[in-house]
């Protein structure tokens, strides 16, 4: 049997802050903890797309943090290809890569510098990187005169697509993708989403995507996790899920469990 | 360690070198101006050492020239020395300017690798930066550096880098333990090293308090070794000393810079410290 691309148990993560209660002085604020998520189980076997549904503050991003060595659970522990996240954090990194849904680049520098950047990180630069920066980039459709323009003068989508090129560039085992088509226009969304689908029909790489776009789990996911609260609420095929419950989407599985849409909004992070 | 991963690790070092390159050549127009008021500033310090014995300083024991020596030694050093703090000190803060944090913090890169790439830069660009300022001051104040001795200097500054990187990796800490006000407290240790380190005047003039705390300063030990090759000829052998301080001072401070970042990285990424950006 492989080793699972993902496995977690009993993972569990609060932030604290301070808050002032209605009334009180000004200057007493007392510390409160904000779960944002509650024990987790999840075993994520290599290969295929599997999604995290869930309104923003549902704990998604914070999963996916976790994976990605950037924030230390609480309680539990989370293993990615069999290292763990934080007693082994630098061999996980060398497996994993992270779209988030802001395109985390120098805006300043051209696609070009920020590929050539990320590729040295990785250790993936040599004398053919850019040939092959130039192969990824066609392949996601993006016009190549803008490979050593300012990524500030890209689109959004443009910007999405360059962050999708880089993590190809890095070769991944496991790509993590936080809200990737979120403010993107149809357009950019539909192109995105297009090469998540190439992604997945021509790479040996297991993909974990977070969103809050029904339509595009649907699509996209072989499997399909639903979070409300910090807590996984359902967990299998989307077509299972809405035969369970009774639901002729994704959409309307999610009202079905939780009673509301996926429109609810909660800060989920909160430094002291 | 294996070979393939010092390889990827010297790659690595370079491409955060690289990568701080491009920018600075993105903000040229920027780099124009921090030059010319790197300019301004020593050469602001030159004419008050000119103007020194108008304003009634002298005495026959006072020596204008030796005075404009050691005021514009001092300013270029400083200079050199505080922009090479600033930019290491800044690796964080520039992460989080540009949104960059938590991908260079996902990167499979040891943390003193990134450290050091920085570094590796900063002492290229601020050499870069500082000879330029040094032109334009022998230019306009006619520098004898007749009786200085360049290779004691030189060594006193390369030993120097070594505890002023300890001192930048601690200082580089701030921004990670408060994303709001890290930035501005590494100012405020600039402008405290500039007060006891003996910059524009001896620690003498200090009040004892101060006088310790410049003694413990890297600066300090850099500053007067410099001016002494400089404006009293002092060869290698007679700065072995100051060399010898200066490197023991960063054997501590360097594994201790490291010790800190790990403690506030790991910190960071408990209380979810890396995703805020304001």
């Amino acid at each position: 049997m492989s080793i699972p691309a993902i496995e977690i148990q009993g993972v569990s993560k609060a932030f604290r802050r301070r808050e002032r209660e209605a009334g009180a002085p000004w200057w007493r604020r007392d510390w409160k903890d904000k779960v944002a998520l509650h024990e987790l189980d999840l075993i994520v076997q290599p290969g295929g797309v599997t999604g995290i549904l869930g309104p923003n503050g549902s704990g998604k991003s914070t999963l996916i943090r976790i994976l990605g060595t950037l924030l230390t659970p609480d309680t539990g522990t989370a293993r990615v290809f069999g290292w763990d996240v934080v007693k082994e954090a630098l061999q996980v990194r060398r497996h994993v890569n992270r779209v988030s849904v802001e395109a985390a680049f120098f805006k300043e520098l051209s696609p070009w510098e920020n590929m050539v950047y990320a590729a040295r990180l990785y250790g993936s630069a040599g004398s053919g990187t850019r040939r092959r920066v130039v192969e990824i980039l066609e392949l996601l459709g993006l016009p190549l005169d803008v490979i050593d323009q300012p990524m500030k003068q890209l689109s959004r989508g443009q910007q999405q697509k360059v962050a999708i090129a880089r993590s190809f560039l890095t070769a991944p085992s496991l790509l993590l993708m936080d809200e990737p088509t979120t403010g993107l226009d149809p357009r950019s969304k539909k192109e995105v989403q297009t090469v998540l689908e190439t992604l997945r029909a021509e790479r040996e790489i297991t993909v974990l995507v977070c969103t809050h776009d029904m339509n595009e789990a649907e699509a996209l996911c072989e499997r399909v996790l639903m979070m409300d609260g910090g807590r996984v609420l359902a967990d299998g095929r989307p077509a299972e899920l809405c035969r369970i419950h009774g639901g002729a989407t994704l959409e309307g599985v999610f009202m079905h469990l939780t009673g509301k849409t996926l429109e609810a909004e909660e800060p989920e992070e909160v430094a002291p | 360690m294996t070979v393939t991963v010092r390889h990827s690790e010297m790659g690595a070092l370079l491409g955060f070198a690289e990568r701080q390159l491009y920018v600075y050549k993105r903000y040229w127009v920027w780099e124009v101006v921090w030059l010319f008021y790197s300019v301004v500033s020593v050469l602001s310090i030159g004419f008050l050492a000119s103007g020194l014995g108008t304003l009634g300083a002298g005495g026959e024991s006072f020596d204008l020239r030796k005075a404009q020596l050691y005021l514009l030694v001092g300013a270029l050093l400083w200079g050199y020395l505080s922009l090479v703090f600033m930019e290491a000190a800044y690796a964080i803060a520039w992460e989080r300017w540009e949104g960059t944090i938590e991908y260079t913090f996902m990167a499979p890169v040891r943390r003193m690798t990134h450290l050091m790439g920085i570094c590796l830069f900063a002492i290229g660009y601020g050499l870069a930066r500082t000879f330029i300022v040094l032109l334009v001051a022998v230019a306009i104040f006619n520098i004898d550096f007749s009786h200085a001795n360049v290779a004691g200097a030189l060594l006193v500054l390369a030993a120097s880098i070594v505890p002023l990187i300890g001192l930048a990796i601690l200082t580089s800490v701030l921004p990670l333990l408060s994303p709001q006000k890290g930035e501005q407290m590494s100012f405020a240790v600039q402008g405290f090293m500039l007060l006891v380190s003996g910059v524009y005047y001896p620690l003498s003039v200090l009040p004892m308090p101060l006088q310790v705390a410049g003694a413990a300063s890297p600066l300090t030990y850099a500053l007067s070794g410099m001016r002494r090759s400089l404006l009293e000829g002092a060869g290698v052998g007679d700065q072995l000393p100051t060399v010898g301080i200066l490197l023991a001072m960063g054997a501590a401070l360097i594994p201790a810079g490291i010790l800190v970042f790990s403690w506030a990285e790991r910190r960071a990424k408990r209380l979810g410290l890396l995703k805020r950006s304001g």
